[in-house]
């Protein structure tokens, strides 16, 4: 079977980072937190967890006085997310066709 | 595991969420289209009546002061369509427990603008040139490049309504007589039917 199922994107909240991440070029945890209403140590954790995988970069800027913690997702990120929505996708289609 | 129909629904979701601005209110491109259609009244009122429904304008422009009147309601009609599409667009954010200005909003009044405020300035370059039956023209083929531009970042219904505008603008530019009825269509006819279609289909 195509694909795989990848244990990172299991839980909701990294699932939802990495779909956000594959068509944004950069998101801030700010913005992260704002549409995915989660904690802070809640998103901080998840992120940690993506970051430690290798599935995204992390980039601390400044805007006029305030930090801000940009996310973009590495090349092995997006290879992973590519492979489990393929699994996904066959999964789909493997329960049409029984 | 979920069922995997439901997290690609809530990938797809997300993508989009993420990227486009989904508050847009129809019922804000409807009213827009009712005060064009008053306004376009009006400067019918005062170009043609009673004497004629159409014609080249330029020289009741040029020998009257006609202009500054119908800059005045050229602006109100832009500042309360804006206006009415900024606070019915919060107002439908805040009932779908969206955020209004996010990254997706920005990059939509961004694409929508650019080419609206270079059609604006050009338009005061006709101005100053007294090219005033060009001037419909000018606004509906710079609106509906701005159009075309941000139906990247927000429902998709937009980008046909920025097409329609193209063409209409395209037609009053080669029937420049006509330019105010072509105006009228595009910004008060177009915005009418397309808010209603938008309405139906995702304020409700």
């Amino acid at each position: 079977m195509k694909g795989n199922y990848d244990k990172a994107f299991e839980n909701v909240v990294r699932l939802r980072v990495m779909s956000i991440l594959m068509v944004n070029e950069q998101f801030d945890f700010n913005s992260f937190k704002e549409i995915l209403e989660v904690t802070d140590g809640n998103l901080a954790s998840h992120l940690r967890y993506l970051e430690n995988q290798g599935y995204v970069a992390v980039e601390k800027t400044f805007v006029g006085r305030k930090p801000q913690t940009n996310y973009s997702a590495t090349a092995s990120g997006k290879k992973a997310f590519q492979d489990h929505l393929d699994f996904l996708e066959n999964l789909i289609k493997e329960n049409k066709s029984h | 595991m979920k069922n995997p129909e439901q997290e690609l629904a809530e990938i797809k979701s997300m993508m989009e969420r993420s990227t486009r601005f989904l508050s847009l209110s129809g019922l804000s491109g409807v009213l827009a289209g009712i005060y064009a259609l008053i306004g376009g009244g009006i400067a019918w009122y005062w170009l043609y009546f009673p004497t004629s429904q159409w014609g080249d304008s330029s020289q009741i422009l040029n020998s009257s002061t006609l202009l500054p009147r119908l800059l005045l309601l050229a602006s109100s009609i832009l500042l309360f369509a804006v206006g009415t599409a900024w606070l019915l667009s919060k107002r439908k954010s805040k009932q779908k427990a969206q955020v209004f200005w996010n990254g997706a909003s920005k990059r939509f009044m961004q694409a929508l603008f650019i080419p609206v405020l270079v059609g604006g300035l050009f338009t005061f370059a006709l101005i100053h040139e007294a090219a005033f039956q060009l001037i419909p023209a000018n606004l509906l083929i710079f609106y509906g490049l701005g159009l075309v531009a941000a139906s990247n970042f927000t429902l998709g219904e937009i980008q046909k309504l920025g097409f329609f505008q193209l063409i209409l603008g395209i037609m009053a530019a080669f029937f420049p007589d006509y330019g105010l009825w072509f105006w009228v269509s595009g910004f008060g006819i177009l915005h009418v039917v397309y808010g209603a279609l938008m309405y139906q289909k995702y304020d409700r």
